[in-house]
């Protein structure tokens, strides 16, 4: 629904014809194309009124809003989504992963999961996966618990913070203490609404607003908004999975296919109170990512449950049209030395991941060399030009495995042996093996192959 | 501006596809809405989750994708009936031992097994080939003799051996795997070429299941595609129900076999992902999962 530079160009001065060229265009028009496009501020033009400049910069915005939590470095950026499908266009901003403390938990269980918060990382695909955020909650009720705890963990997280308490005052006491933070406060609702409104300036928190229902979150956004608190999240209050997505859903489409500017805000989601129940927790949370969530709360995390987490996360926000590749070198798997065996691939992301799985698996150490091919698949590759005899050759000898292994033979994917010949005449020093037409084969077939070897 | 809540309806009908015969027939599909968008719309039948078993004594499963039928896995027969009190909707044979790579058991004999099963247990049959084009063509079209009439959902029929499996299917009174290797274009012209073979009402696609982490989300996105074509814009090519087999892809993972916990979450969350981007039928290895999903699936999660 963004607005097109033909609508501007009408509420620029004199109907668009004043054509002065102080914002430094040659006319209103365009000016207004510059506008409509994101490539110039309202500002540069003196002449625009108030009214005509506040209504230009709300259609000029984006239509779900993007929210910064928390400062510095670790701040977390959500909101600014512009699709309900990932096939129409790339989603932007991955979903911020929270860990809930309760200030009725005991010492060793907020240590814990800070610990946790802290040290669990996962290497994938070249990136280091976590969670993002730590929620305080005041469950026990006692204002001075929550305080306690507050301060307590702001000197050992340096992560965005989110604070819930249904005690407002103890909510806001709370915030004082960490306003230079800018911390997520929960929940904001009719009840709360002109309190926190008094209490709160802008930029130093943002606030979640909880409604029964969609409906009821909009005259909370617009007078919020009206307070100048704009860095807000919704929660539609709906605490079952099929609710969830279907308020997920309208909350989406009315930002996008509506326009409709009191949701056009991000969303928190809660799998921490919608069960007990772990595992379902953790499902519940894999059903926010793809439906449109911005903020999950967790109870807790380990490392079973977040690592499929943040690979789903990962792979839900990859742009759909770009095919992953993996970087052009060497991998070493199960730990080979100089007579371990050499393989070859191409870069295709998932490729790579079913080979090296599949040889991690064989248990027999071994040199996977990855070749740059358009981040395509072994065959689509070939089929490109990028997998073949011609190509390989300069890369096997510029890649440095000639100097890691004290033998000549190279095996390469079933699915190309008619590579063979060519390849056997570029690298006439080299023993070239047809492997395996199928990655899942790799576990029987290395084992023999290395065996036949040993004679 | 007052709110108006963005309800859309859509005129794309996905096909009714029974599966199985008699009282223990099973119906998918018939759906106008997009996957769990229950608040838009009924749907004539939710989607069913199905558990995995195969012929060769789950040979390669992960120990804990095959504990719970621990004492059966040798009798497909008994394997099958501890899937359904488990709570499965439906059982799904993979005739792994048909594999010339590996076994190579005759097509004659996959066909007898097939049929003491479907003649056996109390639920419709989904039977997959092992895979080989060829080798899939033989048995497949086996099977189809041996149980004609009793309405199997079998496949892959894939684009290289489609003409004689979809030619026994229809002569047997049976419904049709089409799959394709996550690529839309292929899919739905692999539909059009089986349009001319069969009814629409017999036909179900298979997209490919990738695992998490090993491509998941090109299978989602595929999905989801396939769905809004057929749903949002009434692709008649491609109204088929989607049959989702990702428990083997899963339990496969490194990540899966490396912790139980990790690996149940593996899998269903692979199997939440599939269901969101509008799968009518999973098929899972673990029985826990059959039951998470379920509850998902009947508004209980
Ligand atoms: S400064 Fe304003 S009035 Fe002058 S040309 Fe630019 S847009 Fe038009």
């Amino acid at each position: 629904m963004a607005i097109k530079g033909t609508d501007i160009v009408k509420r620029l001065p004199e109907g668009g014809k004043k054509n002065c060229k102080e914002c430094g265009l040659p006319t209103c028009f365009a000016f207004a194309m510059k506008l409509a496009s994101g490539g110039s501020a309202i500002e540069k033009c003196p002449y625009i009124s108030p009214e005509v400049r506040s209504g230009l910069e709300d259609a000029l915005a984006p239509p779900i809003r993007p929210v910064t939590i928390g400062t510095g470095a670790n701040a977390l950026v959500v909101g600014d989504e512009t699709v309900l499908y990932r096939h129409e266009k790339t989603f932007v901003h991955q979903p911020g992963i929270a860990v809930l403390i309760a200030d009725d938990e005991s010492v060793e269980a907020v240590e814990g999961k800070i610990r946790k918060l802290k040290e669990l990382k996962f290497g994938w695909v070249g990136q280091t996966l976590r969670a993002d955020l730590l929620a305080l909650q005041n469950k026990s009720g006692d204002p001075a618990k929550f305080t306690a705890i507050v301060n307590k963990v702001l000197p050992e997280v340096d992560c965005p913070l989110m604070l819930i308490s249904q005690d407002t005052d103890a909510l806001l006491a709370a915030h004082a203490l960490c306003a230079g933070r800018k911390p997520l406060l929960y929940p904001v609702t009719a009840q709360n609404l002109e309190k926190v409104i008094s209490a709160v300036k802008a930029k130093a928190a943002v606030l979640a607003v909880k409604g029964a229902g969609v409906e009821s979150l909009v005259h909370l956004t617009k007078r919020l908004k009206e307070a100048g608190l704009e860095d807000i999240l919704l929660d539609p209050g709906s605490r079952d999975l099929q609710s969830a997505v279907r308020d997920q859903t309208l909350i989406r489409r009315a930002a996008l296919k509506q326009g409709f500017r009191a949701l056009g805000y991000p969303t928190i989601a809660f799998p921490c109170f919608m069960t007990s129940d772990r595992r379902r927790e953790t499902l519940l949370a894999s059903m926010f990512i793809p439906k449109y969530a911005a903020v999950i709360v967790l109870s807790d995390i380990d490392e079973h449950s977040l690592l499929p987490l943040l690979v789903q996360r990962l792979n839900t926000y990859t742009d759909p049209r770009i095919p992953m590749s993996m970087e052009e070198k060497i991998y070493p798997i199960n730990n080979p030395d100089a007579g371990s065996p050499v393989l070859i691939t191409a870069n295709w992301a998932l490729t790579y991941f079913i080979v090296a799985s599949e040889v991690e698996a064989s248990k027999v150490p071994a040199w996977l060399c990855v070749k740059e091919a358009g981040g395509l698949g072994v065959l689509t590759a070939w089929a490109a030009g990028k997998f073949s005899g011609d190509s390989i050759a300069p890369f096997i000898r510029k890649c440095g495995i000639e100097g890691m292994v004290n033998h000549r033979r190279l095996v390469i994917p079933g699915k190309v042996a008619r590579i063979r010949n060519e390849l056997a005449e570029a690298l006439p020093d080299w023993q070239i093996i047809v492997g395996p037409g199928d990655a899942n084969e790799i576990p029987a077939y290395l084992p023999a192959l290395v065996k036949s070897w040993k004679g | 501006m007052d709110y108006k809540a963005p309800l859309e309806t859509y005129t794309g009908k996905i096909k009714e596809v029974v599966i199985g015969r008699g009282p223990k027939a099973i119906k998918i599909g018939g759906e106008s809405i997009l996957p769990l968008h229950y608040f838009e719309g009924a749907a004539a039948r939710r989607p069913v989750v199905a558990l995995e078993i195969d012929d060769s004594g789950a040979a390669g499963w992960t120990e804990w994708a095959v504990e719970p039928y621990q004492d059966v896995v040798s009798d497909p027969l008994k394997w099958a009936g501890k899937c359904l009190e488990l709570g499965a909707d439906l059982v799904c044979l993979h005739l792994e031992s048909t594999d010339p790579q590996g076994a190579n058991r005759p097509a004659a004999e996959a066909a007898a097994l097939v049929r003491r099963l479907v003649k056996e247990i109390d639920a419709p049959l989904i039977v997959y080939g092992c895979g080989d084009d060829k080798k899939d063509v033989e048995v497949l079209v086996a099977v189809a003799e041996a149980c004609r009439g009793e309405n199997l959902l079998l496949g892959p029929a894939v684009k290289e051996n489609y003409t004689d499996i979809a030619r026994a299917v229809a002569e047997n009174g049976h419904c049709i795997i089409a799959q394709t290797p996550i690529d839309i274009n292929l899919e739905k012209e692999l539909n059009v070429k089986l349009l001319k073979q069969l009814p629409p009402e017999r036909i179900v696609i298979d997209p490919l299941s990738s695992a998490l982490g090993y491509g998941m989300e090109y299978s989602f996105t595929i999905m989801e595609r396939t769905r809004q074509v057929g749903v949002v814009y009434g692709d008649m090519a491609m109204q088929m129900p989607i049959i989702a087999d990702l428990g083997r892809e899963c339990w496969k993972t490194n990540q899966a076999r490396a912790d139980r916990e990790q690996g149940m979450l593996w899998e269903s969350i692979t199997a939440m992902n599939l269901l969101l981007a509008g799968a009518d039928i999973l098929v899972l290895r673990h029985p826990d999962n059959c039951r998470l999903l379920k509850e998902a699936i009947e508004g209980k999660l």
